[in-house]
Order: structure tokens, then C-alpha cells, then sequence
């Protein structure tokens, strides 16, 4: 039985050391899978770096001037590259997607909004979005649901991660209409991204310290599917002793969340699911305005919000709630390795909220989005004197 | 513009017609008969609560008490017993307690075989707070309609290769025009204001965009309801931070269960949610959704409020409303007087004494009158 055991075991470890993982596999742990390709140059004072903006559509375009507004007075040395791709409004083709993909390959890194996908089924069944995230082979979505000081809402003092595996499952746009009126729609679960995305996790908790990884299925009835999601999880989580694993049914998790989210940690999930958690956790903690995300894949990183939505309703108002690109885009320096005008974007942002002099419509207040950034720039000011 | 007021005047008295001609034959049938299955665990305990508190209110229902534990049939098919069957169609109504499941039984679990046998398409989850069992959301008042046949969970999976696993969603226009239909037609029928179509048809453009169309076509024969349509995300974010937007929630399968129990958990979790499962052919069965809980089973710690509201649930359906206000009202003030409260509400009084301050509280409301 132990034999057994410990040749399954083997088998694990030596699938996971097969060539294609030895490019994962060969680095310090300390390091996520998001760092995989050349090192990346460490800071210098005089270089800038180059970083892909794509603003995508409602208000995303208000959001990208605010991070720029704030990277200008702080002095931060990253130089954007943008593009505008919209689907909606017909600026969306082969060629610009060819294009934002080739700046992609070479910088690396991104910051994106929201690119909306139009309801009527204009014969493509992939949207945009998603059609980028699969040719870039962004696998990992995080997002970092924390309470905000000087805001409270229901649930306080909230600390979770949630990952979510972004390119199968439900949305592999694989759907067909067997007979007028029956239609099939195909969730494929691979045991390669399954195990992925589990790595993916365990590595993060490992570098982040964090405790608990929690995995998110409803094996119950989908027996073959999430049941494979689940077997690939707990093999991998063997490999991590260090960390505690456990599984959760997606209507009990969403019930727990509401009830008694003190009791997660890092959430790890199939598509579906992800979003569905992604939003509630997103709205514990105040909304769709104040949680910052980011995805990987092997070689490249984009950041952007959390709760993808753009918000058409607010385009043009300027009321909408920067905070999350801005603690997104202070990820985004932190992942360029620019420490110290990460902290400062950080700060400056949190110490507007805890103030709470000035606050945009979702959180309760009557300022601008300028309003908002004008404060953060002030705090900034404030900083960098020392 | 006169035309939909009038349309929306001769639909209100259409609803109105109809429920009084529902309670004028329960008053001339005199005993309406209603299948009650007690289920395992607390079951038996929640159930003879239940059945106290109706005779304290003198509720004109006639119990006949079934058990559906599976049994192979002709053919090697597992199937209900055919005594449960027959006193079910009989009596179109029914209440059950929870079902135990046992694994490695050999067969489906017994919700999946009394759905199947009955075609229970929709279920109904609404969801109210309870005044004096804090959560931190108040002033939710909201119901779920859930598809209940297809979508996510209609079980067909397959292994394409070793380590690719395909599972199939199925929509079909019949079955989302039936579930659109039944969410109007209760929303009328309870006087709710809109309906909300939950869907994710950005992402599964030709599945739930079917379903969405096939709300859309039925909206337009109930002008007098508001009709809206939301994302899946949105409706999630929306609803912990303001459940009082939405009124009732029509969706496909899998969205429902995860809504539904989200719902569940804004007021106090499953031991206090009722639930209703409507079939064709008129069928309803109306049940507490929460588990057996074998460990306190038998020891009168049992808190039997999920199966009473359930129970009030389909009082309303039957057209009882004076009995249903009655209990419904005795059940939330003793909620909300703390005195006597079961464990799991953050008392410790027994289930018994629950159940005889209610039956108290009923004849009181009786006697006021």
C-alpha cells in the first residue's frame, strides 16, 4: 500500500519535471512562475521602463490618465505605450491585436482596462479579451481582495487571495446548436492547467507566507471534471508540506463568504467560479473600485482591476473610483522591482482613504476622480520631500 | 400607452380571479390532502414540530406520511416507491424533510430520483430577514427561481483523452420559456414588482443567450412586471453590498445554486431558508434544504424553522393565506422575543419548547381575533 503510494507519488514528481516543467521547475522557490524568462534588469536611476497601457473601453480610458497624472508627479521611470483596441466601438481588428501583442512580447509587462464585449453574437464566439489572454497564454488571474483602512464596510480587517485559472473551463467558447432550440455548451478541464494553476497557487502562498489554500469546485456533481480539478490540486498540494489545503463546494464557499470570511486565505479555482468569487469578494470590501488584480502567465504580467467591469454608466462623469488601478499600477512597480515608488503610490493612495476627506461616489463621498487624484498627488508631494 | 395600461389592469384582476377561485375549491374541498415525507435525521423531529403547529392553527390539511428510500424496479432502474408515487400525484402537494444520501448505495441521490420522477423544474428560494436573528444584512427581500432540469448539471461528462475531461451544458428554448413563465407568473401572483434575468451571455454567447431571448419573448405577454437584465458578476457584487435592489431572480441551473445559497447565507444560512420545488402537471414539493444533521437527530435540539417556513411557503401556494400569515407571523416573533431560541439561533431551549411557544403564540392570534 505505502509502495504503491510511493510510486504514485513518483510518478507525480516525475511528470512535474518533464521538460516542460523543468522551465518552471529550475528556480529558487522564492519566486513565482510570473518570473521565468531573463532576469529582469534590476532598477537603474536613468533607465525607464517601457510598459504596455491598453484602456480598453467606458471608463478605463479616465482611470489610465489618473495613473498617469500620479506616475508623472511622482517621477515614477516607467514610459507607457498605448493602445486603443475597443470592440464596441469597431476599433478592434487582426492587426491591432497583432500589434498590442508584439509591444506585449517585448515589454513584458501591462496595464489594461476593461475591454467590453458586445452582447450581439457578431459571429466570433471569443471575445477580445479573451482571445488576448489565450494568445498570451495568461493562465493566472489574482486578485488581492484586502480591506481598506478608514473604510469599513460589513466584514473588516479582510485579507484573501483569490486565483483563478483564466483560460479554460466554461469560457473555452466551444458551443454549438445541436437541433434549433438545444444547445451545448463545453467546460474542458485539462489535468496540465489544472496542475498549473495549482503550482501556480502553492508557489504564491510559499513566496507571500501565507498559511491556507483553499480549493473551490462542485465536484459533487460534476464528477469528471471538477473531480480532476480537485485530484490535481491535492497532488500538488503533497509537494508543499509546509501549507494547509482544503476544499470547498462553490455554494457553501459563496455562503461562508457572506457569513464568515475570516476563515479563507488563498482561494484557488476553475474560470467560472473565479469570476463569480473575484466579484463577491470584490464587493466585501467596497466594490468593484478598490480591488486591484493582475495576471500571469510564464512570461508576462498585466495588471489591472479586479472586478472587470467597465462601467459605461459613468464614462464622461468623471465619478469614477481610481483606487484600484492605482494600488494595481503600485503592483505593477513592485513587480518592476521599483520598491520605493511603489510604497509611495501605495501610501499616498491609502492615506486619502483613511483620511476620508475625499472620497468618489462609491465609497460614499461627492468628489471627482480628479478630486481624488489631485489628493493623491498632494500625499505624494508630501513624501518625497524626505 | 392606454393599451399596456389596460393590459397591465386586466392582468392584475386576471391574478386576482384566479386566487380567490384557488381558496373558494380549498374551502369546498373541505381537507386538502398533503404528501408529507419526514425524511432522516432531525427529519422526523422537524416534521411532527411542523405537524403540532398546524393542528394549533387548525390548518384544513390531511397528512399522509411516505418514505421514499429507493428501490430497484422492473427493469434494474432505480425508482421511488410506487405508494410515494401514487399518494404524490394524488395530492399534488408535498413537504419533505432532509434525505440522507448514502454513499456507495448504488444509487442516485433521492433529490436527483424525486426530481426526475416528478419533472420539478423550478425551484423557489425566497429569501427574507428574519427580524431578531442578527446578520450583517438587513431589509433582504428577495426570491431565487432557479432552472432546475438542465444547464451545468444535466451529468453528461466525458474523458476525451487521459487528462481532458469535457462536461456538456445543455440550455433548451422549452425549458427556459417554462422557467421565464413560471417566474412572471409568480412574480404576479405575489405581487412582486420585477424580475431580474441572471446570465453570463458576454462569455457563453449562444447558451445563455438563448436563455436571455427566451426571457425577453415571455417578458413581453406580462407588461405590468419590470423586467431587467444582469450579468452574473454584477448581480454578485451588487448583492453584497446592496441586496435590496433586486426582487426576484430568474437564472439557469448552476448560477441559481450558487446564487440561491449566496441568498441563503445574507440571512442566517440554511437552517432558517425555505425552498419549493414546482414540477409540471401542477406537482410542488416544498422542502428545508439544509442536511440531516445526524449528530443531534433524536436528541430534541432540532431548530425545525427551514421546514416551517417551507411549510408556510406552500400554504401560500395553496391559496391558505390567513393560515400562512398566522404561522408565519408567531414563527418570527418568538424569533425575535429570544426567549425561547434552539441552538443553532443562539439560544439553548429545546425544539420541543420552540415548537409549544409557537403553537402558544398561534392560538393567541387566534383568540384575538
Amino acid at each position: 500500500m505505502a509502495a504503491v503510494f510511493r510510486r504514485s507519488l513518483g510518478a507525480v514528481v516525475k511528470d512535474l519535471y518533464s521538460l516542460q516543467w523543468q522551465q518552471l521547475a529550475s528556480r529558487p522557490l522564492s519566486l513565482s512562475a510570473n518570473v521565468c524568462g531573463p532576469e529582469a534588469a534590476p532598477a537603474r536611476a536613468d533607465a525607464t521602463f517601457k510598459v504596455t497601457m491598453v484602456p480598453g473601453d467606458g471608463v478605463g480610458p479616465e482611470l489610465m490618465t489618473a495613473v498617469k497624472e500620479v506616475f508623472k508627479a511622482g517621477d515614477v521611470p516607467v514610459e507607457f505605450e498605448e493602445f486603443h483596441l475597443s470592440e464596441v466601438q469597431n476599433m478592434a481588428t487582426e492587426e491591432k491585436l497583432d500589434e498590442v501583442l508584439n509591444s506585449m512580447k517585448t515589454n513584458r509587462v501591462a496595464m489594461k482596462g476593461k475591454i467590453h464585449t458586445p452582447m450581439e453574437f457578431k459571429g466570433e464566439l471569443a471575445s477580445f479579451e479573451m482571445r488576448l489572454r489565450r494568445k498570451l497564454d495568461l493562465f493566472a488571474n489574482v486578485v488581492h481582495v484586502n480591506s481598506l483602512p478608514g473604510y469599513s464596510t460589513r466584514h473588516n480587517n479582510l485579507d484573501l487571495v483569490i486565483i483563478r485559472e483564466q483560460t479554460e473551463g466554461e469560457y473555452s467558447s466551444l458551443e454549438h446548436e445541436s437541433v434549433t432550440g438545444v444547445i451545448e455548451c463545453l467546460k474542458i478541464i485539462t489535468r496540465v492547467k489544472s496542475r498549473r494553476i495549482a503550482k501556480f497557487a502553492f508557489d504564491y502562498a510559499t513566496k507571500k507566507g501565507r498559511n491556507k489554500v483553499t480549493a473551490v469546485h462542485k465536484a459533487n456533481i460534476m464528477k469528471l471534471g471538477d473531480g480532476l480539478f480537485l485530484q490535481s490540486c491535492a497532488e500538488i498540494a503533497q509537494l508543499y508540506p509546509k501549507i494547509k489545503y482544503e476544499t470547498i463546494i462553490i455554494d457553501n464557499c459563496c455562503m461562508q463568504l457572506v457569513q464568515n470570511p475570516y476563515q479563507f486565505d488563498v482561494l484557488v479555482m476553475p474560470n467560472l467560479y473565479g469570476n463569480i468569487i473575484d466579484n463577491l469578494a470584490a464587493g466585501l470590501v467596497g466594490g468593484a473600485g478598490v480591488v486591484p488584480g493582475e495576471s500571469y502567465s510564464a512570461e508576462y504580467a498585466v495588471f489591472e482591476t479586479g472586478a472587470r467591469h467597465p462601467f459605461a454608466q459613468a464614462v464622461g462623469r468623471n465619478i469614477a473610483n481610481p483606487t484600484a488601478m492605482l494600488l494595481s499600477a503600485a503592483n505593477m512597480l513592485r513587480h518592476l522591482s521599483l520598491e520605493y515608488h511603489s510604497q509611495m503610490v501605495s501610501d499616498a493612495v491609502k492615506r486619502v482613504i483613511k483620511q476620508g476627506k475625499v472620497r468618489t461616489r462609491d465609497l460614499g463621498g461627492y468628489s471627482t476622480t480628479g478630486d481624488f487624484v489631485r489628493a493623491v498627488v498632494e500625499n505624494l508631494r508630501h513624501r518625497s520631500v524626505y | 400607452m392606454a393599451g399596456s395600461l389596460w393590459r397591465s389592469t386586466l392582468s392584475q384582476v386576471v391574478g386576482w380571479v384566479r386566487r380567490s377561485s384557488i381558496q373558494s375549491s380549498v374551502s369546498r374541498r373541505g381537507m386538502q390532502t398533503v404528501t408529507l415525507i419526514p425524511g432522516d435525521g432531525i427529519g422526523p423531529e422537524i416534521s411532527a414540530a411542523v405537524i403540532k403547529i398546524f393542528e394549533a392553527a387548525k390548518v384544513p390539511v390531511k397528512w399522509e406520511e411516505r418514505n421514499v428510500t429507493a428501490i430497484k424496479g422492473p427493469g434494474g432502474r432505480w425508482m421511488i416507491p410506487p405508494d410515494a408515487k401514487e399518494s404524490m400525484d394524488r395530492s399534488k402537494i408535498g413537504l419533505k424533510g432532509p434525505l440522507k444520501t448514502p454513499i456507495a448505495a448504488g444509487h442516485p441521490s433521492m433529490n436527483l430520483l424525486l426530481r426526475k420522477t416528478f419533472d420539478l423544474y423550478a425551484n423557489v428560494r425566497p429569501c427574507i430577514s428574519i427580524e431578531g436573528y442578527k446578520t450583517p444584512y438587513t431589509d433582504v427581500d428577495l426570491v431565487t427561481i432557479r432552472e432546475n432540469t438542465e444547464g451545468e448539471y444535466s451529468g453528461i461528462e466525458h474523458v476525451i483523452v487521459d487528462g481532458v475531461v469535457q462536461s456538456i451544458k445543455l440550455i433548451t428554448e422549452k425549458a427556459s420559456k417554462r422557467i421565464a413563465e413560471y417566474a412572471f407568473e409568480y412574480a404576479r401572483n405575489n405581487q412582486r414588482n420585477s424580475v431580474t434575468a441572471v446570465h453570463k451571455a458576454n462569455i457563453m454567447r449562444m447558451s445563455d443567450g438563448l436563455f436571455l431571448r427566451k426571457c425577453r419573448e415571455v417578458a413581453e405577454n406580462f407588461k405590468d412586471i419590470k423586467f431587467t437584465e444582469m450579468y452574473l458578476d454584477t448581480v454578485c457584487l451588487n448583492m453584497v453590498q446592496d441586496p435590496t435592489q433586486f426582487d426576484v431572480l430568474v437564472m439557469p441551473n448552476l448560477y441559481g445554486d450558487i446564487l440561491s445559497d449566496l441568498c441563503a447565507g445574507l440571512i442566517g444560512g440554511l437552517g432558517v431558508t425555505p425552498s419549493g420545488n414546482i414540477g409540471a402537471n401542477g406537482v410542488a414539493i416544498f422542502e428545508s434544504v439544509h442536511g440531516t444533521a445526524p449528530d443531534i437527530a433524536g436528541l430534541d435540539l432540532a431548530n425545525p424553522t427551514a421546514l416551517l417556513l417551507s411549510a408556510v411557503m406552500m400554504l401560500r401556494h395553496m391559496g391558505l393565506h390567513p393560515h400562512a400569515d398566522k404561522i408565519q407571523t408567531a414563527c418570527f416573533d418568538t424569533i425575535r422575543d429570544k426567549k425561547f431560541l434552539t441552538k443553532d439561533l443562539g439560544g439553548n431551549a429545546k425544539c420541543s419548547e420552540f415548537t409549544s411557544e409557537i403553537c402558544r403564540r398561534v392560538q393567541d392570534l387566534d383568540g384575538g381575533h
